[in-house]
């Protein structure tokens, strides 16, 4: 197990993620290193998304901790963990925009609540996020009113909104084609380095893992446990795991499933 | 096209082997023998070998595939081979497909007897399981509330109005329909009464009394249950389903003083009002009933104003005040706990307006206990 080194962003210590009795999964340890853009692999209902709700501290641990810049997320008090949030930006599965609001006023929620701009201010921001992510001039549609691909961007101009530190992003590309997909991993990569945030992905799509993570986790739903850390590409070509390897190249087979 | 009626045959049935010829056409609508019928004859014969010969079928579908999957989990069961010959192309391929992953086996749910669904303890202590969770529901609400006061909560007033403008304005035709015609079934009932002792005029103490303290902001209350209560279960229901409150809350806005205050303080606001309005045509719709009884629309209007005294007043606005709060933490409780799923949705709208209509009524009953005792 190999990773890019450098210093440690966001580290996961000894992570027991559980609903009621059901464990989901079990002693997860691992740093994101700052700069990464740092994928949750693994196949369906393993408990990524999960993981990331531990991540961004919407689930308490049944064990273990999350510390981000050595602070810890679940033992800082109400307020520190308020800053915490906001330094990060988070688009959610179903994209979490707030059906109520135009895209506009969702994009400038974020910077009302948190930022001194004044209100034409906020308005010019807002189509300068929007033009970020090719979506300028849809500043009054509702989500309803757009497509699920747009509607994905938006959430990620929200996510931007102010310039945060670490994204988190919940299967960005799932559901789109694969034109759309890519543009939104090209989108992605660039925020990421001229904002110079961290990102953290939940994700299966494997263009996505194989072309844009530098570094990730795959989690097994058989062990509830991690059983790969480190550069995907590597793990493609050199994984112990069988298992890992044929994720990442989408080898196996209906037989070899059933056998195992 | 005509279809030969499906059928099989046991041809051998000993130790080594049963051969089970299939003939006629294996396609829907057609009567076939169905498996239990066959697993006995298995059973009795308690071969090492089952063999299912295709060789005489005809057309087949679903059905075909569906018994010789009843006789693949048979075989499997009863650790015997399982062999197919001479099926058509395309029914191997599917019965591989459909035998790779085993069914899945549900754990047994553990078995619980009739007792168990009323047994007391556990009753209890469900109810008290509810009790802790709505007051920790209301004190999470207390904290926000004591947040705005001090103006630090993260309440956006633009809200505010529009869920006024929605419980409000919105609601007038309905609560105008609803409290003249509760005004005159007061007047009805009291009517019958009254006139047995010649003393019809008093019909106006009753319609004011009854009007003001009791049913026009009971009234107004059960409406409110099942417009807004219901309608903010749902919004934050779908809300809750969408992702949209995660989003609130990893923005670190605490969807207590963001969802759920702007909504409560519109209801505490318009219910007054709108109990006032529901008291009035109430009286209205009771003077109607007078009217038909041969009481003047004078003495209808100064025997009311007989009656009419603040404390009256007073008992009613109390109580529309203390019913909106009840009702908007009944909807938004509901709301946040929905699972997420559009049963869920559904569940929590149901979920508010029985919690809500509940709550009225046991509320009611002790506001009305507590003033005949303090004599207001």
């Amino acid at each position: 197990m190999t990773a890019t080194g450098g210093e440690t962003h966001i580290a996961v210590r000894g992570l027991t993620m559980a609903y009621g009795a059901r464990v989901i999964q079990r002693d997860l340890t691992f740093d994101v290193y700052r700069g990464d853009i740092f994928v949750i692999m693994g196949g369906s209902g393993c408990g990524k998304s999960t993981l990331l709700k531990h991540m961004l501290g919407l689930i308490h641990p049944a064990q273990g901790d999350i510390l981000y810049d050595g602070q810890s997320l679940f033992e800082a008090s109400e307020a520190e963990q308020q800053a915490m949030r906001q330094r990060w930006g988070i688009t959610y599965q179903s994209g979490g925009l707030f059906s109520a609001m135009s895209v506009a006023e969702n994009v400038a929620l974020p910077m009302q609540l948190y930022t001194r701009y004044s209100a034409a201010d906020i308005a010019d921001v807002v189509a300068y996020k929007l033009a970020l992510v090719g979506l300028d001039g849809y500043q009054d549609y509702y989500p309803a009113e757009i497509s699920g691909g747009m509607r994905k961007r938006a959430a990620l101009a929200r996510a931007i909104a102010l310039d945060p530190e670490i994204l988190f992003f919940d299967e960005p590309s799932a559901g789109l084609d694969p034109i759309s997909a890519s543009l939104l991993d090209e989108l992605i990569v660039e925020l990421k380095v001229s904002i110079d945030a961290t990102v953290v992905m939940v994700t299966h799509e494997l263009p996505s893992i194989l072309g844009i993570a530098s570094n990730s986790v795959y989690l097994d739903a058989e062990r509830r446990t991690m059983i790969a850390y480190g550069d995907p590409r590597q793990l493609r070509d050199h994984s112990e795991e069988e298992v890992v390897r044929q994720f990442l190249t989408r080898s196996a087979k209906l037989e070899e499933e059933v056998k195992r | 096209m005509t279809h030969q009626p499906p059928g099989f045959q046991l041809l051998r049935n000993d130790r080594d082997e049963s051969h089970l010829v299939l003939t006629g056409d294996w396609v829907q609508g057609q009567s076939h023998g169905n498996f239990a019928e066959i697993r006995t004859d298995l059973m009795h014969g308690a071969a090492n070998r089952l063999i299912a010969d295709g060789s005489a079928l005809g057309d087949w579908d679903s059905v075909l595939m569906a018994f010789l999957l009843q006789c693949h989990n048979h075989c499997r069961e009863e650790a015997i081979e399982f062999e197919t010959r001479e099926m058509p192309e395309g029914v191997d391929k599917l019965l591989r497909l459909a035998t790779t992953v085993r069914a899945h086996q549900p754990p047994a749910a553990p078995r619980l007897s009739w007792l168990h669904a009323i047994d007391p303890a556990r009753l209890l202590g469900n109810i008290f399981d509810s009790l802790k969770e709505s007051l920790a529901f209301a004190g999470e609400v207390a904290i926000a509330l004591y947040r705005l006061l001090i103006g630090k909560a993260n309440t956006r007033f633009s809200d505010f109005w529009k869920f006024c403008y929605q419980a409000g304005p919105d609601a007038f035709a309905i609560i105008s329909l609803t409290s003249v015609l509760v005004g005159m079934i007061l007047a009805y009932l009291g009517a019958v009464q009254l006139r047995q002792l010649g003393a019809e005029i008093y019909v106006a103490n009753l319609v004011v009394i009854g009007t003001l303290r009791e049913m026009g902001v009971l009234m107004t209350a059960v409406v409110m249950a099942g417009r807004t209560g219901a309608a903010y279960a749902a919004q934050l229901g779908t809300m809750q389903t969408n992702d949209e409150i995660d989003a609130i809350t990893t923005l670190g806005i605490s969807p207590m003083e963001f969802l759920i205050m702007p909504r409560l303080l519109a209801l505490v606001v318009v219910m007054p009002l709108l109990t006032i309005y529901a008291n009035l045509l109430g009286i209205v719709g009771g003077g109607i009933v007078a009217g038909g009884l041969g009481i003047t629309s004078l003495q209808y209007i100064s025997q009311a104003e007989k009656a009419l005294a603040f404390s009256h007043v007073g008992v009613g606005l109390l109580k529309s005040v203390i019913y909106a709060a009840l009702i908007a933490v009944a909807g938004c409780r509901a709301g946040i706990n929905a699972s997420r799923s559009s049963a869920g949705v559904g569940q929590a709208a149901t979920d508010a307006v029985v919690t809500s209509v509940v709550y009225l009524i046991v509320a009611d009953a002790a506001i009305n206990i507590f003033f005949q005792h303090v004599g207001v």
